[in-house]
């Protein structure tokens, strides 16, 4: 992964509180693993940024790297890595991912 | 591309002996599978490292020959 390909991963992450690196947009989501992640976010109504991969295939192969995770979706909240698609639904199904929502202090429904 | 549903298995028997493995092909069509990996490997790890050893188990076909695989983790 090249630095400038690094720089602009780090920067979505830092801008954002809330970062999800998908297939596709919240409204077009391209994949089914990715439309989940997006679909769990709306409804606990946290404002996010997404950011599709698709679009530039240096940031699809660059986060794989970035992150050390070898598939998309990844969801970031406050620059922490929370995890793929299989890894927030079980956090959703449990309550936990409201947790972190709530000790991060990002705002959601409770 | 695609990957059959024993070798799977045997990548990630071969990296956790230990474990008991349980694969679905969720379509049918060899490229939408999920596992459910029981580990003693796994105690006192993140979700995201028990994963990762997962992902890991398989070197790299992840996301390249085999498209989709969900995957749960279960500490023994």
């Amino acid at each position: 992964m090249d630095d400038k390909t690094k720089n602009i991963i780090q920067n979505h992450i830092d801008t954002n509180d809330v970062c999800l690196f998908m297939k596709g947009t919240p409204d077009a989501p391209q994949c089914g693993f990715s439309m989940a992640v997006s679909n769990m976010l709306k409804i606990l109504e946290v404002n996010f940024k997404s950011v599709n991969v698709l679009e530039d295939q240096s940031i699809r192969e660059g986060i794989k790297i970035f992150s050390d995770w070898p598939t998309i979706p990844q969801l970031y909240v406050k620059k922490e890595f929370v995890g793929g698609c299989d890894i927030v639904k079980e956090m959703y199904e449990s309550g936990e991912l409201k947790k972190v929502f709530s000790d991060k202090g990002i705002n959601f429904k409770k | 591309m695609a990957m059959d549903l024993k070798e799977i298995e045997k990548f990630i028997k071969e990296a956790m002996p230990d474990a008991s493995i349980e694969i679905q092909d969720l379509a049918g069509d060899g490229n939408h599978y999920s596992a459910t990996v029981t580990s003693s490997q796994f105690a006192g790890k993140s979700k995201i490292e028990q994963h990762k050893m997962v992902y890991n188990s398989l070197k790299g076909r992840m996301g390249n020959e085999l498209h989709a695989l969900a995957i749960k983790t279960k500490e023994q």
